[in-house]
C-alpha cells in the first residue's frame, strides 16, 4: 500500500483517495471501530490538516503492510518462484514430512505443500478485495439512503438488515453458495452481499451525525436534489469512516473466504487454497502430518494479521 | 416504560417475521430435488414424482410457506425428508449440545474481555492498550478453524494434554465432558474475545472523558475508587449489546467449530442439512439460531433499560 497519493485539494473536503491513504483528521474523543467509532471518525474528518503523512510513523503500518506485501508478491509472481508445481502429484513421495527438498512436506497426493502455500494467496487476495470493494459500495448506498431518508424507509430497511444479521453470515453464505455453485464470481458476489448490511449499518450511524449539521438542510434549501445531498455532501464527510470499515471488513473477507472453503464451499479444487487445503488434510493430524494443515492455518493467520493491523495503524491516525 | 416495552416487542416480532421469510426462501434457492436427493439417482422418476407429492414440495410456494409458518405458530418445525421424523429432536438435541459449546466459551470469555478492555481504556496509547487492542482484534479475524487446528497441533496430537474430539461418548461424566470441550471452546473465546474488548475498551474510554469522573478525580477520591464505582457501572453498559449481538455470530462460529471437532450441535446439523437439502431441519435450524439472537437482543435492551434509567424515560415519552 503506498503512500504517495496527493493530499485533498481543498481543506475539509477529503477526496476519495487510495483506501491505504485516509484523510487523517483531528479527533481528541478517542476514536475506535464500530459504530460509534465510526461517527467519532465522521465527526473527526471536518478537521483541516491532512495528516496522512502520520501512517508511516505507526509500527505497526509497517508490520502490516511488509506481511501484505509479501503475499501480493507470492499472489503475483508465486507460480514464478515456487519450488515446485503445486498441482503436481508425486505420490511416491506422499505425507513426507518437512526436510531439505520440501521445506514444508508434502501433502497426500505427494503435492509440495510449500509451493501450495505460496501459490495459495492468489485467489484470496483477487477475491477479498473485489468483494469488499463490492460490499462496501452497496452498503454505503444503502446506509447513506437508510440514514438521510430516515422515517418508514429507515424503520423497514433497519428491520430487514437485523433480521439478516440474526443470521450468521458464514451460514447465509454458504446457502447462497450451494445454490448459485462455486465459482470465484459466485463467491465474489456472495461475501460482498453478506458484508452490505453490516457496512449499511457503519455508514447509518455516520450519516445520523451529518444529518444534523447545517450544511445538509442549507444543501436542501439551495435545491440540491437528495441524490446530490447524500452522495456530494455527506459522502465525502462519512469517507474516514467508510474507509476504516472497508479496511476491518478486508480482514473479515479473508475469514469468510478461507472458512467458505474449509467447509467446502470455497474455491473449486484442485487450485490451492489454504482453506481448503485445510479441510482436505485435517483428518492426517492424528496420525501425525501436522505440516499439512499448519503451513496453510499460518498463511491464512498472517495474512489476516496483516490486514488487521494495517486498519489498526488507519483507525489509530483517523482517531489521533 | 409500557410503551417502550410494547414498541420492542412489536419490533421483535416483525423482525421474526421477515426472518421466516427469508429463511423460507433462501431455503427454496437451492436447487436440487428433495425426493430425489433422499432417494439417490438410481430412483425411478414416478418414485421421485410420489415422494414429492408426499412431502408436499410439489404444492405452490406460498401454500409452502402458509402451512410452515401455521406449523411454527403451533410449535410444529416441521418433518425431515432426510429422515421422515419430525425435525423437534434432533433440533432439540443439536441445540443443548451447542449450548453447552458456548455457555463454556461464553463464561470463560466474557470476564476475559471485559478486564482486557478496562485495562486497555486506562492505558490508551499506550503498549498495552496497543498489545491489546492488535492481538484482539487479530484473533477475532483470525478463522476459527485456523486456531482450532493450531491448538489441536500443539495440545491434542503433540502435547496429548486434551481429546481430538469434542464429544466425550455416550455416559461420560461431566468433568470427562467438560475436557473434550476445552479444546473447541478456546477458537470461539479468541474470536469473541476482539469484539467484546474493543466495546469495553471503548465504553470505558467514554465514560473515563466524562464530566463526573473527572469531577470525582478532583475532590480527590482514589483512583481505584474512581475506577470502581463511577468509570466500570457505566462503561460496561454498552458491552452488554455487543455480547448479546455476539450470539449469533457464535452460532456460526459453531459450524466451523462442531465440524472441526465433530462435534453433534446445531451447526453440524444446518451444515449437513444444507449439503443433505433437507430443507425443513435446515429452515429449522437456521430459525432457532435467528430466534436466539432476537430474543437475546431483547434481553440485553431490557436489561440496559432496567440499568440506565435515562433509556426508560426517553422511551416512555
Amino acid at each position: 500500500m503506498s503512500g504517495s497519493v496527493p493530499q485533498p485539494a481543498e481543506p475539509g473536503v477529503p477526496s476519495p483517495v487510495d483506501p491505504a491513504v485516509p484523510v487523517a483528521p483531528l479527533d481528541l474523543t478517542g476514536g475506535y471501530l464500530g459504530a460509534t467509532g465510526a461517527v467519532a471518525v465522521a465527526v473527526a474528518s471536518r478537521a483541516t490538516p491532512a495528516r496522512w503523512q502520520l501512517l508511516l510513523r505507526r509500527p505497526t503500518f509497517y508490520a502490516g503492510a511488509g506481511i501484505l506485501l509479501f503475499w501480493v508478491v507470492c499472489a503475483v509472481f508465486g507460480y514464478m518462484f515456487a519450488p515446485y508445481n503445486p498441482l503436481a502429484q508425486q505420490l511416491l513421495f506422499n505425507n513426507a514430512a518437512p526436510s531439505a527438498a520440501h521445506w514444508f512436506g508434502t501433502d497426500p497426493l505427494g503435492r509440495d505443500v510449500l509451493s501450495r502455500v505460496i501459490t495459495g494467496s492468489r485467489d484470496i487476495l483477487i477475491i477479498t478485495p473485489l468483494a469488499t470493494i463490492l460490499g462496501t459500495i452497496l452498503g454505503t448506498a444503502l446506509g447513506l439512503a437508510m440514514g438521510y431518508f430516515g422515517g418508514a424507509f429507515d424503520l423497514v430497511v433497519g428491520r430487514l438488515v437485523e433480521a439478516i444479521l440474526a443470521l450468521p453470515f458464514v451460514i447465509i453464505a454458504f446457502l447462497f453458495v450451494v445454490a448459485v455453485g462455486r465459482s470465484i464470481v459466485g463467491i465474489t458476489i456472495i461475501i460482498g452481499l453478506v458484508f452490505t448490511p453490516l457496512i449499511a449499518r457503519t455508514v447509518r450511524a455516520a450519516v445520523l451525525v451529518e444529518r444534523s449539521m447545517d450544511y445538509v438542510p442549507g444543501a436542501r434549501l439551495l435545491g440540491e436534489n437528495p441524490g446530490r445531498v447524500m452522495f456530494a455532501e455527506i459522502l465525502p464527510n462519512v469517507l474516514p469512516a467508510i474507509l476504516v470499515e472497508f479496511t476491518v471488513r478486508l480482514g473479515y473477507a479473508v475469514f469468510a473466504l478461507a472458512t467458505l472453503s474449509f467447509l467446502g464451499f470455497g474455491i473449486p479444487p484442485p487450485t490451492p487454497d489454504w482453506g481448503a487445503d485445510i479441510s482436505a488434510n485435517y483428518i492426517g493430524l492424528p496420525a501425525g502430518y501436522w505440516w499439512q494443515t499448519l503451513f496453510p492455518a499460518l498463511a491464512i493467520a498472517t495474512l489476516v494479521t496483516a490486514v488487521i493491523l494495517i486498519a489498526d495503524a488507519i483507525e489509530q491516525v483517523l482517531a489521533s | 416504560m409500557a410503551t417502550f416495552l410494547l414498541r420492542r416487542l412489536g419490533l421483535m416480532v416483525l423482525t421474526l417475521w421477515l426472518l421466516t421469510l427469508i429463511v423460507f426462501f433462501a431455503g427454496q434457492i437451492l436447487p436440487g430435488d428433495p425426493a430425489r436427493a433422499t432417494l439417490g439417482n438410481l430412483a425411478a422418476p414416478s418414485a421421485v414424482r410420489a415422494l414429492d407429492h408426499q412431502l408436499g414440495v410439489d404444492r405452490p410456494l406460498l401454500t409452502r410457506y402458509g402451512s410452515w409458518l401455521g406449523g411454527l405458530l403451533h410449535g410444529n418445525l416441521g418433518t425431515s425428508y432426510a429422515y421422515q421424523t419430525a425435525v423437534e429432536p434432533f433440533i432439540r438435541a443439536a441445540l443443548i449440545n451447542s449450548v453447552k459449546l458456548a455457555a463454556l466459551a461464553f463464561v470463560v470469555v466474557v470476564p476475559l474481555a471485559i478486564i482486557g478492555g478496562v485495562i486497555a481504556a486506562l492505558y490508551a496509547g499506550r503498549t498495552v492498550d496497543r498489545v491489546i487492542s492488535v492481538t484482539g482484534l487479530s484473533l477475532s479475524t483470525v478463522p476459527e478453524f485456523v486456531s482450532g487446528i493450531v491448538l489441536l497441533v500443539v495440545f491434542g496430537v503433540e502435547l496429548k494434554w486434551l481429546p481430538v474430539t469434542a464429544s466425550a461418548g455416550p455416559g461420560a461424566s461431566v468433568l470427562q465432558q467438560f475436557r473434550h470441550l476445552i479444546l473447541p471452546a478456546i477458537p470461539l473465546v479468541f474470536v469473541l474475545f476482539g469484539y467484546i474488548a474493543r466495546m469495553a475498551r471503548a465504553g470505558t474510554i467514554d465514560v473515563l472523558n466524562s464530566d463526573y469522573t473527572r469531577t470525582a478525580v478532583l475532590k480527590g477520591l482514589r483512583r481505584t475508587t474512581v475506577i470502581r464505582r463511577h468509570v466500570l457501572r457505566n462503561s460496561l453498559l454498552p458491552t452488554i449489546t455487543v455480547i448479546a449481538t455476539q450470539t449469533g455470530y457464535l452460532i456460526g462460529g459453531l459450524v466451523v467449530v462442531e465440524t472441526l471437532f465433530n462435534y453433534q450441535g446445531l451447526g453440524n446439523l444446518i451444515y449437513k442439512a444444507a449439503v443433505a437439502h433437507d430443507f425443513p431441519m435446515l429452515e429449522a435450524g437456521v430459525l432457532i439460531i435467528g430466534v436466539v439472537y432476537v430474543v437475546a437482543t431483547l434481553i440485553a435492551d431490557l436489561l440496559l433499560t432496567w440499568l440506565n434509567p435515562r433509556l426508560r424515560l426517553g422511551g416512555s415519552q
